[in-house]
């Protein structure tokens, strides 16, 4: 008993740390100096280092929802549709959430990992001596990063996803690529590509707040720097399926009515 | 050098502290602790691992805050500092991480670079990379310029270290355990180093150190911390020679890890 009330009380102090977090990210992303060379890097690495990553599951999972959903849409007379139902599915859930995952595992724990073993090596009081601010140089910089980076891995992944699904129905059935995807972009309206777009920008932002925030405050020793990874993971997924969770909910509101 | 010797050439301190208390939680770390650094010498500040060495350095350039106590240097109060002084405050005073502290996502050259960047002012006398190469010039390590901090050894980390440090010509130089982590003779390159920089910048240091063989050749007054507070003070050879029983404890105590 006592030790569920502890763990929700630690569940609280630590929604309330990452929140003044957040608030501090948002005060200092917003006055000067801007490091903007190091954000345009911190763009680059992490745009780089996780394409090739993103685009492999969205090609693979193009391949296996269309595989998975042939049978059912055959037996539902309804295999014409199949460019439709991929498209939504992907630009409105699969394609973020999937995307998001892989930038939690790959992006936010690296930037724990990274941010933790300079705060361990003391990088960071170095940074801050030689009069460089090392809240903007290290934790702004990659969190707008992320905000920026992470629509545009997921704008790729639903391109490849599609890409996937219309090579399995061409060696399936008969259809052009460009009927293909010009029946996937019919199909979608604006309520399906804005809010999901959206979405994505705070996507961003949980994975680079949470990361940054594991990182910075991680504790000494080196075993804080493996931990520090970790539940960088951990909680920005868990995160995550909250945002995604809330923003559907918005989204029904403004786009149903 | 006796003390009074030293006295006569003392002159106002760069560094002055009084009263410096800090604690973290229920523990108490500094409880009231004083110092003056002067002029162009060697302070070195010995104390057993855990007694608030490293927190006391950091007091300095506000990495920590104190909870009490006043901080002067260079006739500045640094408590009172807005971040602009501060940084103004921190060129002047050169900070040498226990374990380097390199930046290891980036080579020699730009870990020498980072804190040109935000004073372009220092760079107005001479070209960046001049600048960088004079650094690492002065000490010995001119081509290990585009490595790598991880293709680097414990020694030339600590060398690259110091001339990042060097880079904006401090008046002062705080070293945090220079020597640590070194082998011997690697340990006595940096001491001569340090003497040799020293001598031929007129800085002062305030060095903090476990390495009594470090303590006796580059001090020119010791300082032991105890309890949170500037328990005595004096050249080391007359601390060595100390009655008090907790000061030449603390000597035999570490002659004898230094040499049993
Ligand atoms: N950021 C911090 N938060 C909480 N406690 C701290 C912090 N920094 C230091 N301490 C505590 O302050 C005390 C003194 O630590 P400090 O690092 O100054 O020791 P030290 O004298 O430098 O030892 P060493 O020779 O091992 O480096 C220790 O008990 C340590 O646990
Ligand atoms: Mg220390």
């Amino acid at each position: 008993m006592g030790n569920i009330r502890s763990a929700v009380i630690d569940v609280f102090e630590e929604i309330g740390a990452l929140s003044s977090f957040a608030a501090r990210f948002f005060r200092a992303a917003l006055s000067r100096p801007f490091e903007g060379k190091e954000l345009v890097h911190q763009c680059f690495a992490i745009g780089y280092k996780s394409l090739f990553l993103v685009l492999a599951t969205g090609f693979i999972m193009g391949l296996v929802l269309t595989l998975q959903l042939r049978p059912t849409m055959i037996d539902f007379g309804a295999v014409a549709y199949m460019p439709d139902m991929v498209g939504i599915a992907f630009v409105r859930e699969i394609g973020p959430v999937v995307t998001a995952l892989i930038c939690a595992g790959k992006i936010g724990s690296g930037i724990g990992a990274e941010l933790g073993s300079m705060k361990v090596t003391e990088q960071i009081d170095a940074m801050e001596v030689s009069g460089t601010n090392p809240f903007k140089y290290l934790v702004v910089t990659r969190v707008w990063a992320c905000i920026l980076m992470v629509p545009l891995l997921t704008i790729s992944a639903d391109a490849v996803g599609l890409l996937g699904s219309y090579f399995i129905e061409s060696t399936r059935g008969q259809v052009s690529m460009s009927l293909y995807f010009s029946r996937s972009f019919g199909a979608m309206a604006v309520g399906d590509i804005i809010p999901a777009t959206v979405k994505t920008f705070f996507f961003g932002l949980v994975i680079g707040l949470v990361g940054c925030y594991k990182g910075y405050y991680s504790s000494k020793g080196t075993a804080g720097v493996g931990t520090a990874a970790n539940s960088a993971v951990v909680v920005s997924s868990l995160l995550l399926f909250l945002v995604d969770f809330l923003a559907v909910l918005i989204a029904d509101i403004f786009y149903e009515i | 050098m006796t003390s009074k010797q030293l006295n006569k050439k003392k002159g106002t301190p760069l560094i002055e502290i009084r009263n410096l208390t800090k604690a973290f939680g229920n523990n108490l770390v500094l409880k009231g602790f004083d110092l003056q650094l002067f002029p162009g010498e060697n302070l070195v500040i010995l104390g057993k691992s855990g007694s608030g060495k490293s927190v006391l350095i950091k007091c300095l350039v506000r990495l920590l805050n104190p909870d009490d106590g006043e901080i002067e240097i260079l006739g500045k109060r640094i408590i009172d500092l807005d971040q602009k002084a501060l940084d103004e405050i921190r060129t002047e005073v050169g900070f040498l991480f226990q374990g380097s502290a390199l930046y290891d996502s980036m080579t020699v050259r730009e870990n020498l670079r980072f804190p040109l960047r935000r004073h372009p002012e220092r760079k107005a006398s001479a070209d960046e990379d001049q600048l960088i190469l004079a650094s690492l010039k002065s000490v010995g390590l001119e081509d290990a310029i585009d490595l790598m901090p991880a293709e680097l050894s414990g020694g030339m980390k600590r060398r690259v270290a110091l001339a990042r440090t060097l880079i904006l010509k401090p008046k002062i130089i705080l070293y945090d355990e220079p020597t640590t982590g070194l082998d011997p003779i690697t340990a006595n390159e940096i001491i001569q180093l340090m003497l040799k920089l020293q001598d031929e910048l007129g800085t002062a240091s305030i060095i903090i150190t476990h390495d009594m063989d470090c303590a006796r050749v580059i001090s020119n007054r010791v300082i032991i911390l105890t309890d949170g507070i500037n328990y005595a003070e004096g050249t080391y050879q007359e601390l060595d020679e100390s009655k008090d029983p907790k000061v030449s404890a603390f000597f035999k105590d570490i002659n004898k890890r230094n040499h049993g």
